[in-house]
């Protein structure tokens, strides 16, 4: 088989096209949304929205409903309540999201337990199940994905400000509650639309790993968005074809790649890795602190 | 709502957190054109002061008048400066509400970010990343974000703290101009002899306004003694040509 060919085999299964469209883009949104995640210190709601999912999916699965649908209602719920709960300063953050996780993954396991028998249809949420993907699945992630793409990118400018300093983001008067709450519910779409790729467990990855790895190489927002979603969306693709032609687990081998990307990065990028920090200590001469000349005002 | 030429007017301001009350009647007018300092201890209210000013937390009682919009400068650490950003992008976020909903910035916004950098003299910084700034540069980099809104009203919450020396005098010397052009500033330190150099009016503040004045109008130890609840301390007398 020829270099083109292992390339392009995968491709002659409608099945597996299905599959690289559906992780690509999962991919890819998962890291725009996960830029901020990532820049705010959010992974933990990350988490605590994936595992307030199971819930919802468990009800859609008891009541026969569609599971995603449930799945974005209970991960809404769980986002929401994080943001307005969190709004109490006694408590912090993390502490409000832990006591929410646990309870929204309890609530799952009891109403699973009740069902006698256990499907794959109840583990291919809890694992993925990117080859069982049909049209309409492909085309809902893709209308969901534009749609939070482009919430992003239009409210860029009120995102950033709330991020650097809520508190005078308060004082000129944006609404900083709501766009709190708009970037959990983003989080929440995000996780849910990238549950059939990777699986409930492992979404977090799609959320937080590209872009930790992408914040190591830039100091700039807009690279960071651009280089989260290629290295998410190179992931994905990658890891399929590995799955394609070892018969592994997608989901698993989508993280295990996009992890890879991470320490590569971690170890050998240019000024933050580990490599570079050493080279610096070596060289104390050499300017760590290079000036762009190009005045950038977008940001 | 605003009266043009006001400055910032506060009058019987009580202010309760939680169960705490931490302000108590509070009476407080900075005229445009005036610089005037907050001091008093920690817990003294000084931020919650200029919190209730921005309508960040309410009035028990009382009421605030100010121009607006308000520039506010709050202490360095509530700014996210790992934020991966540039000096220029940073301080075009004192617009972003200016700006508008939906809309980009326009060559009016550009310009009022030029004209920030430039009075705080981090024009030739403007690309770099915040993360990698200085501790006095990063104030400049707050009191820019201010100024890029063109605010009639001006609050700076510590300003002085641990800024090496050139920016203070650079902070001074603005503050002075900013307050020549018209607009009311009010500060809060604990840098006496900063705060006596830079100002014309002292407010010494201890959950209620203690005494206000000149700072040479302000050399009886007694006052001091009962806005910062200690013994009078002969430094800080001294650096306001006191004697106690």
């Amino acid at each position: 088989m020829s270099p083109l060919d292992l390339l392009t085999d995968p491709w002659e299964h409608v099945f597996m096209q299905r599959a690289f469209a559906a992780a690509a883009l999962s991919a890819l949104v998962c890291a725009v949304v996960g830029t901020f995640v990532v820049l705010r210190g959010m992974a933990f709601i990350g988490d605590a929205v994936a595992h307030g999912v199971f819930p919802g999916v468990a009800v859609g699965y008891v009541l026969q409903v569609n599971l995603a649908l449930g799945g974005a209602v209970a991960g809404i719920a769980t986002a929401l309540a994080v943001a307005i709960v969190s709004q109490n300063r006694r408590l912090k953050e993390d502490t409000v999201i832990g006591v929410f996780f646990a309870f929204a993954f309890a609530v799952g396991i009891v109403l699973v337990s009740t069902q006698s028998a256990y499907t794959g249809d109840l583990a291919s949420f809890l694992f993925g199940q990117i080859l069982g993907i049909s049209d309409a699945d492909v085309v809902t992630i893709a209308a969901a994905g534009v749609m939070l793409v482009a919430v992003i990118l239009v409210l860029r400018k009120e995102l950033v400000t709330v991020s650097l300093d809520r508190e005078t983001a308060a004082a000129a008067g944006l609404p900083v509650r709501r766009l709190d709450a708009l970037l959990y519910v983003m989080v929440a779409v995000a996780i849910v639309i990238s549950l059939q790729a990777v699986g409930n467990i492992l979404v977090l990855a799609l959320l937080i790993t590209p872009a930790a790895t992408a914040r190591l190489l830039t100091d700039r927002l807009a690279v960071m968005m651009v280089l989260a979603a290629g290295i998410g969306t190179g992931s994905a693709i990658t890891g399929l074809y590995l799955s394609y032609y070892h018969n592994l687990a997608s989901g698993g081998l989508i993280v295990l790649v996009v992890t890879g990307a991470f320490v590569a990065c971690w170890l050998l990028a240019p000024r933050y890795g580990l490599l570079g920090k050493v080279r610096h200590r070596i060289r104390p001469t050499v300017d760590s602190l290079p000036q762009q000349v190009v005045p950038n005002v977008t940001g | 709502m605003s009266t043009p030429g006001l400055g910032i007017r506060v009058t019987g301001l009580s202010v309760r957190l939680g169960d705490r009350p931490v302000l108590d009647r509070v009476d407080l007018a900075v005229g445009g054109g005036e610089l005037v300092a907050l001091i008093g201890p920690n817990g003294a209210g000084k931020t919650t002061l200029l919190r209730a000013v921005l309508g960040l937390v309410p009035a028990e009682r009382g009421e605030v008048r100010a121009d607006r919009p308000i520039g506010y400068v709050p202490q360095r650490p509530e700014f996210a400066w790992d934020f991966p950003i540039s000096v220029a992008a940073a301080v075009l976020t004192g617009r972003t509400r200016a700006i508008g909903w939906l809309r980009r910035p326009r060559a009016g916004d550009r310009a009022a970010v030029d004209q920030a950098l430039e009075r705080t003299g981090l024009t030739a910084l403007r690309g770099r990343p915040i993360g990698q700034l200085s501790g006095g540069q990063r104030q400049r980099v707050l009191v820019a974000r201010a100024l890029a809104l063109q605010p009639p009203a001006l609050l700076l919450d510590e300003p002085f703290s641990e800024v090496d020396i050139p920016t203070r005098e650079l902070l001074t010397g603005l503050l002075a101009e900013l307050a020549g052009e018209g607009r009311a500033v009010l500060l809060t330190t604990h840098d006496l002899p900063a705060a006596a150099a830079a100002c014309g009016r002292l407010c010494l503040l201890n959950r209620t306004v203690v005494a206000e004045g000149p700072p040479d109008r302000l050399r009886d130890p007694a006052l001091w003694l009962q806005a910062f609840g200690v013994t009078s301390s002969a430094e800080l007398l001294g650096s306001l040509g006191a004697r106690p």
